[in-house]
């Protein structure tokens, strides 16, 4: 396996993890609320149709040419990457709220509740509604990495498998512990795989609109670190900025008061 | 009607996200960079400066509105 290939599979795997995290909690809460049986249909129809998105999606892009496609990619990862990015920035630095799984599980739960009362016996359609919502809008974002990623390597069963580990991996520990997974360090990952979309999208974007990297594939191993870097520095400059501001603000507060 | 607006909808938030101002970024960078190739002059460093301006910019602009 290549470097970018590796690169390629710890970035799928990463990023199919946070999304998979966060569908696992939604399909817990209504199951565990009202039924797991309808849940589950849900979930099962989803990926199904997130399968069929692939099969048809894939083959279609893998047909572009080289720089078409990198160039088209490059510049949806890298979207897609600064977006993830910015609001992981926001996250450490404090001022956007840490995404919180048992938050988020409590607030599916309260939800499904005041939906009104359920007969196990029976199909119910609120708990396939937003389990067959929530795997679908959350798989959405592994479909496109996984075909972004993949079809960019010419290697999309590589992307594949590493998004289908991270699922498995997400599942069995939801299965196991019966419980949203707060232990998972989200908003770590989550700004560990803006790092990687960003960095990958700079990459094969600027190669596909025709620029030359010095020292080809290995330019990524400077990349990666100088967007880790300077997105830590913007980290603690508004830490920084935030403590200063507080720091301000107390003695007027004081002054008022 | 109202679904074919929604499916937009969601189009937009799906790709573009909520800085619209990252998307047109990108594909003015790229732009100059597939301009720049043509002439013989090296291109490589543009999308980085371009990625980590916009970035800086996006943070930016979110932190002073919070």
């Amino acid at each position: 396996m290549s470097g970018t290939e590796l690169g390629l599979a710890i970035s799928v795997f990463l990023a199919c993890a946070v999304e998979a995290v966060e569908a696992v909690t939604i399909v817990l809460a209504v199951g565990h609320t009202r039924s797991w049986r309808s849940s589950f249909t849900g979930v099962g129809v989803a990926l199904l149709v997130l399968a069929a998105l692939t099969a048809a999606l894939g083959p279609a892009l893998t047909a572009l040419p080289i720089n078409v496609l990198r160039v088209v990619v490059g510049g949806l990862l890298l979207i897609f990457g600064l977006q993830w990015l910015r609001k992981a920035i926001l996250r450490a630095s404090g001022l956007k709220a840490l995404h919180d799984e048992d938050e988020a599980f409590a607030h599916e739960s309260a939800a499904a509740r005041a939906a009104g009362a359920v007969d196990p016996t029976q199909f119910d359609p609120y708990s396939f509604t937003i389990s067959f919502k929530g795997v679908l809008l959350e798989g959405l974002e592994v479909v496109f990495i996984v075909l972004t990623f993949g079809a960019n390597q010419h290697n999309v069963p590589l992307a594949a498998a590493a998004a289908g580990v991270a699922v498995l991996a997400v599942i069995l520990a939801g299965v196991a512990v019966h419980a949203p997974l707060t232990r998972v360090p989200e908003n770590t990952l989550k700004f560990a795989v803006g790092v990687m979309l960003t960095s990958f999208g700079t990459f094969w974007g600027a190669e596909g609109a025709g620029a030359h990297w010095p020292g080809g594939d290995a330019a990524l191993l400077v990349i990666i670190p100088v967007t880790l870097v300077v997105a830590l520095a913007m980290v603690w400059l508004l830490r920084r900025r935030r403590a200063e501001g507080r720091a301000t603000a107390a003695p007027e507060v004081a002054a008022r008061a | 009607m109202r679904r074919i607006e929604g499916f937009i909808q969601f189009l937009w938030d799906f790709v573009v996200g909520d800085d619209w101002r990252i998307a047109a970024g990108v594909v003015v960078a790229l732009g100059v960079t597939a301009l720049v190739a043509d002439t013989s002059l090296a291109t490589w460093w543009i999308m980085p400066v371009a990625v980590l301006a916009l970035l800086g910019a996006s943070v930016w602009h979110a932190a002073r509105s919070r």
